[in-house]
């Protein structure tokens, strides 16, 4: 397989096995380009992207962008803050608007779930799709599996434990379904409030005891409490306090300590940005078995894959 | 299927490959200053016999070999029905002030070599760029652009294809050949 069937990518759910494996496998490529002298190459020398960010990012759009620019791609940066979406124009008449001035491809994210299927249905270009809300993130995912493939060989069997807020996390989500098809086995692992019931229905564990989940996995993959999205006023909170949930939920050196007491090293991930102190503690951040900054670096690599693949599709 | 014929039999193709192999030991001396890197993926086989050759003849075992993919450094994209696989590029040296030596199986268009140049200076400036094909298809080049060591030129019709046959190869008949195919063959 050379090509992904879909002009779009606006999720891990629309993907089989063998186009994962493609895009990680461009990627791999790639990542050999950005460690070059020259950092650079021309294959999409005449092709505009618009980078569409209708919610704050400073990672996933710092990657996009240096991945199209390592591309030779034109790229246009968009964010609502500074928009007319404030003076109310509708999301398709603002994307009708930049297309018109000749986008050849969207890359977007968006506060609601789905705005990226809604998008796609309404207009021709490539689009991808850079965090819908709490639905998913489909290049994190990517980039989470490149990473782990690199420090395992393979995910076949590989036993990953997501910790912390799954009810709003969209990279809990398409990570989930990209670690299934690669054949890895799946954990959540986090307060009950914060595990919506149908993701046992997913053929994951689901675990509220941090210390077994630990002691369970090859990898912990450590999600941020997200504190936007809490609620707030009188909404009944999730969970008690950021200290309560360190207490329970932090990630700490003493709890992989305990863990590893047989013998086995736990990888750990974090899709960024973090709260030290909260979900994770400093010292296993910044630990010989963490690979988050290798993460960072796949990002462009990755998000480079994903748009020349999608971009050969662009035709004359 | 259309018309195969085979243009250059194993026992040509092994004199053309010795002979090929001669020519870069007489322009490179001892090659402590020259790297051979083969284009992928087919230009990364001959790259590979030739080396072999020459470190054989010349008793040395330690000459610069690379691989290097043009995947992204190609003009074609939006042309293309079907996107072709990267691979890997492999230069375990710094081509920086070093004698290159380019190699592919069957210079035609020129575009392969021009997308290779580019890819090769993104890795640093060498000294010089020399080429060496196995085939050359005269009269068929887009871009300004000779080989300076050439297995075999021929002239054929621009719907007509080269394919150079390695002993290896998957489904071929474990014999080093060169043959001519006319287009409507083209489903292997």
């Amino acid at each position: 397989m050379t090509e992904l069937r879909s002009k779009h990518l606006l999720g891990i759910r629309g993907l089989t096995r063998a186009e994962l494996e493609l895009i990680i496998d461009t990627a791999v490529e790639f990542k050999g380009v950005i460690n070059r002298p020259i950092r650079k190459v021309p294959t999409l020398r005449d092709v505009t992207v618009a980078n569409l960010f209708f919610e704050d990012s400073t990672r996933t759009r710092l990657s996009f962008e240096l991945a199209e620019k390592r591309l030779s791609a034109d790229v246009v940066n968009f964010s609502a803050a500074s928009s007319s979406v404030s003076k109310g124009e509708t999301l398709v008449d603002t994307v009708h608007n930049i297309l018109a001035m000749k986008v050849d491809l969207v890359v977007m994210r968006h506060p609601h779930p789905g705005a990226a299927h809604f998008l796609a249905s309404r207009v021709d270009v490539p689009i991808v799709n850079a965090g819908d809300g709490t639905h998913e993130h489909p290049t994190q995912a990517l980039l989470d599996a490149l990473s782990l493939k690199e420090q395992f060989g393979q995910l076949d069997g590989l036993k990953v434990t997501i910790v912390g807020d799954i009810r709003h996390s969209r990279v809990a989500l398409s990570n989930i379904l990209c670690l299934q098809k690669l054949g890895a086995d799946v954990m959540v692992c986090g307060p009950s409030t914060l595990i919506p019931k149908h993701y046992a229905s997913m053929g994951v564990h689901v675990e509220h005891d941090i210390d077994k989940a630990l002691a369970w996995c090859d990898v912990a993959n450590v999600l941020r409490i997200q504190l936007e999205r809490q609620g707030g006023g009188d909404h009944i909170p999730f969970f008690p306090s950021l200290r309560e949930y360190h207490a329970q939920y932090g990630v700490t050196k003493e709890r992989l300590a305990c863990a590893e007491s047989g013998g086995k090293k736990i990888t750990i991930m974090h899709p960024g940005p973090m709260n030290r102190g909260v979900e994770i503690a400093s010292d296993v951040a910044d630990g010989e078995r963490s690979v988050i900054l290798n993460q960072v670096e796949n990002g462009v690599a990755v998000r480079m894959a994903v748009i020349y693949l999608l971009a050969s599709g662009l035709g004359g | 299927m259309g018309i195969r014929n085979r243009i250059i039999d194993p026992v040509q193709f092994e004199l053309t490959l010795n002979r090929l192999a001669y020519q870069l030991i007489e322009e490179h001396d001892d090659f402590a200053q020259t790297a051979l890197i083969g284009i992928q993926p087919r230009g990364v086989h001959l790259a590979s016999r030739l080396s072999d050759i020459i470190e054989n003849v010349t008793g040395r075992n330690d000459i610069r070999k690379g691989q290097l993919d043009i995947t992204f450094f190609r003009d074609d994209l939006r042309q293309r029905q079907s996107l072709p696989q990267a691979s890997v590029t492999k230069l375990p040296f710094l081509v920086e002030d070093l004698r290159v030596v380019l190699i592919d199986d069957v210079l035609f268009t020129g575009r392969t070599i021009r997308a290779a140049l580019d890819a090769l200076l993104a890795h640093g400036r060498p000294r010089s760029v020399e080429l060496a094909v196995l085939i050359d298809r005269r009269f068929s080049r887009e871009l300004p652009i000779q080989p300076k060591y050439v297995g075999r030129s021929v002239d054929i019709l621009s719907d007509q294809k080269v394919r150079v046959r390695w002993a290896h190869d998957e489904n071929g008949d474990g014999q080093d050949h060169v043959e001519l195919t006319s287009i409507s063959s083209e489903n292997d």
